[in-house]
Parts: C-alpha cells; structure tokens; sequence
C-alpha cells in the first residue's frame, strides 16, 4: 500500500487508474487507500515543486535560527506554533545543536524578511536571538535537483 | 604495395552483424524517435559510486590490479552471492574479476571448448551467445524455446538436441529478450541432464538483481548443479553500471585456473576505477538498487497492461527490463512491423528474429525508458495497430 504514497510523491496528478496500473493494486482499493490517508492527514496536500530560482519571480528565502528562552515546565510548542502562524513563515522545525529552532521565512524582498524578522519574529514571547541566513541559490528542493538533468548519453539501440 | 590476398579469419567472417545493428543506423537518422530498443538501465550510476570512482582517481586508481581483480572486490562478491543466492565460492580461486560478462563468458566459452564441441543455446536470446561460441572454435546449437511455455528453459527440447559433442549449455536467467526467469524446477530438470549427458551450464546472470516476481534462483544453487556451472555476472544491470564494463565470472577451480589463465594473456585485468566503483556499489549502493527495482516492476506493470490491452499479448516478464510480445496480431513479419513502427510512429523496437528464429512474430520492448515516454510510446503502438486494422 505504500508504493501508493511512493507514486503519488513522485506525481501528485497520478490517477487512480494510473496508480492501480503502476502498483497493480485494484483501483477501487487504491482511491479508498487515498481516501483514508487524506481523511488521517497522512497526505497532507497536493503540490507542485517549483524552482523559483528559474520562475525568477524574485521572492526571497531565508532561513533564521531562533534561540528560545527555557521556562520551567513549558517546552517548545507555544513558541514553535505561534511562529507558525505567521503567513511569511513557510517552515519550522525543531532542531538540535545551540540554536532551539529553524524557521523557513519568505518574502518579496529582503527588506520585507529583514524588517519580519526584526519586528514580528524577535518580537515573539521567550524569542531571545535570531540569526538570519538568506538562501542564495537552491540546489535541491524536496528531494528534487534542481540543476539540469544529466544528458541521456545511451544509444538508442542497444542489444 | 597491393594488398593482403590471404584471407580473413573464417570463422568472423562467416558470422553475420548483429542484426540489431540495421535499426540503430534508420533511427539515428530520425529525430523525435521514443526508443524501446535500448538494453541499458535509464538510470544512472548511483551518485555515491560515482563519487567514490573520482575519488579513487584522485588518489591514484588508475594501475592495474592483481589479475584476479582487487581481492577486497573478490570477497565482497562472494559474499553477496552467498547471501542473496546461497552459492559459494572462494574468492582465492574460484572468482574472477572481468570486463563486464561479456569477457566473462568468452573466458568461460574458451577455457571450455574444444574445436567441434558443441553448445546449445537456448533460443530466443542474447545476441552474443552464438557468436561468442563459433570464436571460440565451438559450434552453436540454437535450440527453440517456446512462446506459449513463456520461454521456460524445457529441458526435453534440450535433450533432443544433445549429441556426444555437447559440452555446454549457454542461457541467461533473467533472460534478454524475453524476461523470462526461470524457475528452480526447471533449472533442477537442466542439472540432471546435465549430470547425464555430463556437460557444463554456462549460467548468465546478469540481470539477477532484477527480478519481480518471487527471487533469483542461481544456477549454481540448484542441487548437483555447482560442479559443472560457470556463473557469470556484474554491475550493468543491477547497478546501472553499464559503461564501467566490471563483473565476475565464478567456477570451480579447475576451470576458474584456465579462465585466469586467458585472462592475465589478454585482458590483465578488469579497468581498476570500475574495480573500486565496484566496491562501493556492494558496499552502500542497495538502497538505490532497491528503488530501481520498484520503479522497473511499476513500470512493468503499466507497460505490460497496455500492450495488453493493445492485443500484443506476452508472458509475464518475472525479470530484467524487457517485454517480449507477439505481434502476429498484426499479421506483420518481426522486421516489417520495427520497420514501419519506426518509420510511421517513430517508436524503436528491436525485431525478435535477431534473437534467433523462435523470436519471429515477436518484438523486444524495454521499458528502461522514462515513465511518460512509455505511456507515449503506447499510444504510438496503438495508433500503428488502428491504422492497419
């Protein structure tokens, strides 16, 4: 059942009838499969991986390390989710090492993450530093290299 | 000066061009071609390999190795295939390192064969088993397989064709062209006449990795078989290693002794970079040969159904990347149908003649071709057959 979750990955446009096709899965089992998953949250959404850097629609990324103040009993969830909600915020994860949280920021400019980051960001509760790295140029995005393809060098008839 | 007037070697001259070789040349002239008739995996070399391979040249791989290959290759291979087919080898003496199968099997078809021997070869298959046999002083034996059997290997139509002369039979399993995997049954029938009419099984295996439909059985596995089987294999296939030309031929002793023997005269040793890739992909490459399994058996799948559904029936491949159909549904010889496919539809197929006569009325599909141009592909055939009904 997973080989599902496999195509749809790779394709999020497969249809059913591709899919039972591909994983040789009866096609009614494969849509209820796909039904479940979206109805647990297993499949969150449908997306298209896009390379913004060929788009060249000039938004900009960057990633900031966030430090948060520890407090007796409380862990890192009210912080994470309210840094979450802010719509410039495209990603937060947890992280070891000497910096508590890594937020994914996006913007129309720099300015425009600067001046989040500066005046919404840091401003959160127990917020107590940031460290801001601007994304200069993607290489591999969500499991995609972005760089161009290798050339298909095989002949084209082979024994 | 005038030139020489004595002739060429007979025996290459008398052996005909692949005739795969007239399809190559009318779908090089074309553009927009989808080509069906590549033997080569479209993945390339997993990236960890490769990596290691330029490292290696950094530091210096670029000498020869022992004759026998890099023991540390050796013993990895051995040991995989203790592993995964339950054979034993000692890497010492019974494993050689070679230029792909392809040196492995003229190794194996020389150190064998006397002038006259004869081999048999199980037909439809690889272009190069007949061949290879006449150079090496042998004479080929091709023996039909059939269709509606899925080219299981019958060891009664075998037995038919077995003479005092018989030294060998030469088969590969998974086979190219028609995917057929064969079963332990079958090959356990191959070993007992084998044991009878005392001949040698030279055990192609190249495509052992690839596999879908249950596990590779080995030749060299099957009871009483070990003693009189040459066990050929490599990285092409499984690991998309094509253009590193490494694998290993495996035998007992006596025979792996005569093997080298060629060898060290002739090739000396297999390139030491591929040696050394070859290393790596045993040691951390399975993930990726995992991956590309499951992305063959899909596409399997899919290609399979659709020239199902198109009325090009053909048995269900258990293995290696091609489909086998017949095409008698269209009343077209194997040659005429690749060569109006191509020309009309500009789809590339490689005519199922070219591997021996049983092959008529059928074409080699691979389905080593990206996903969406082999759904092209599809409609391509379909439109070809619509147009003729």
């Amino acid at each position: 059942m997973h080989e599902i979750l496999t195509v749809l990955e790779a394709d999020a446009r497969a249809t059913p009838e591709r899919i039972a096709a591909l994983t040789g899965i009866a096609e009614d089992e494969v849509r209820a499969a796909i039904a479940a998953w979206e109805a647990d949250g297993v499949i969150r959404r449908y997306k298209a991986v896009i390379d913004r850097d060929r788009l060249g629609d000039g938004r900009v990324t960057a990633f900031v390390d966030v430090t948060v103040a520890p407090e007796r009993g409380r862990g890192f969830d009210d912080v994470a989710e309210r840094i979450a909600r802010f719509r410039e915020v495209r990603a937060v994860h947890l992280v070891s090492g000497a910096q508590d949280l890594r937020v994914e920021v996006e913007g129309s400019s720099m300015k425009e993450v600067a001046d989040f980051v500066a005046q919404r960001l840091s401003g959160v509760e127990r917020v107590t530093a940031t460290s801001t790295h601007f994304l200069l140029r993607r290489y591999k995005d969500d499991g995609q290299l972005l760089t161009d393809p290798e050339p298909d060098q095989r002949l084209s008839i082979t024994p | 000066m005038t030139p020489p007037r004595k002739p060429l070697s007979q025996v290459v001259e008398a052996c005909p061009p692949s005739g795969i070789r007239k399809f190559f040349d009318l779908a090089q002239t074309m553009s927009g071609v989808i080509s069906l008739g590549v033997g080569e995996p479209d993945f390339p070399t997993p990236w960890g390999v490769r990596e290691t391979a330029i490292h290696a040249l950094t530091r210096g791989a670029t000498t020869y190795t022992s004759n026998s290959g890099l023991l540390e290759l050796r013993e990895l291979v051995c040991a995989d295939l203790a592993g995964r087919c339950g054979v034993t080898y000692r890497p010492a003496d019974e494993c050689l390192v070679t230029s792909g199968v392809s040196e492995g099997l003229d190794l194996a078809l020389r150190a064998l064969l006397n002038p006259g021997d004869e081999v048999i070869v199980p037909e439809p298959c690889y272009v190069a088993y007949q061949p290879c046999v006449a150079f090496a002083g042998g004479v080929p034996v091709p023996v039909a397989m059939d269709p509606a059997e899925g080219y299981r290997l019958d060891a009664d139509r075998i037995a038919a064709a077995v003479t005092p002369r018989t030294k060998a039979v030469l088969f590969g399993s998974p086979s190219n062209p028609t995917g057929a995997a064969q079963s332990a049954d079958d090959l356990a029938a191959l070993a007992a006449l084998a044991e009878r009419e005392d001949f040698w099984l030279v055990s192609d295996e190249i495509y052992d990795r690839l596999t879908y439909a249950g596990h590779h059985t080995s030749t060299a596995a099957v009871a009483g078989a070990w003693d009189r089987t040459v066990l050929l294999g490599g990285f092409s296939k499984s690991y998309a290693m094509t253009g590193w030309r490494v694998g290993y031929v495996c035998a007992p002793e006596s025979l792996a002794a005569l093997m080298h023997r060629i060898h060290q005269y002739t090739m000396l040793c297999a390139p030491h970079v591929s040696q050394v890739a070859a290393v790596e992909a045993l040691r951390s490459a399975e993930p990726e040969v995992t991956e590309m399994v499951a992305d063959y058996d899909r596409r399997r799948r899919l290609f399979v159904k659709g020239l199902d559904e198109l009325g090009l029936t053909c048995p269900e491949p258990g293995g290696a990347f091609y489909a086998f159909p017949s095409i008698r549904a269209s009343g077209l010889s194997s040659q005429d149908f690749a060569e109006q496919l191509l020309n009309e539809q500009k789809v590339a197929v490689v005519p199922g003649d070219v591997f021996g006569p049983s092959g008529e009325g059928h074409v080699r599909c691979s389905y080593a071709t990206a996903l969406p141009l082999l759904e092209q592909a599809l409609e391509r055939i379909g439109r070809f057959l619509a147009s003729r009904t």
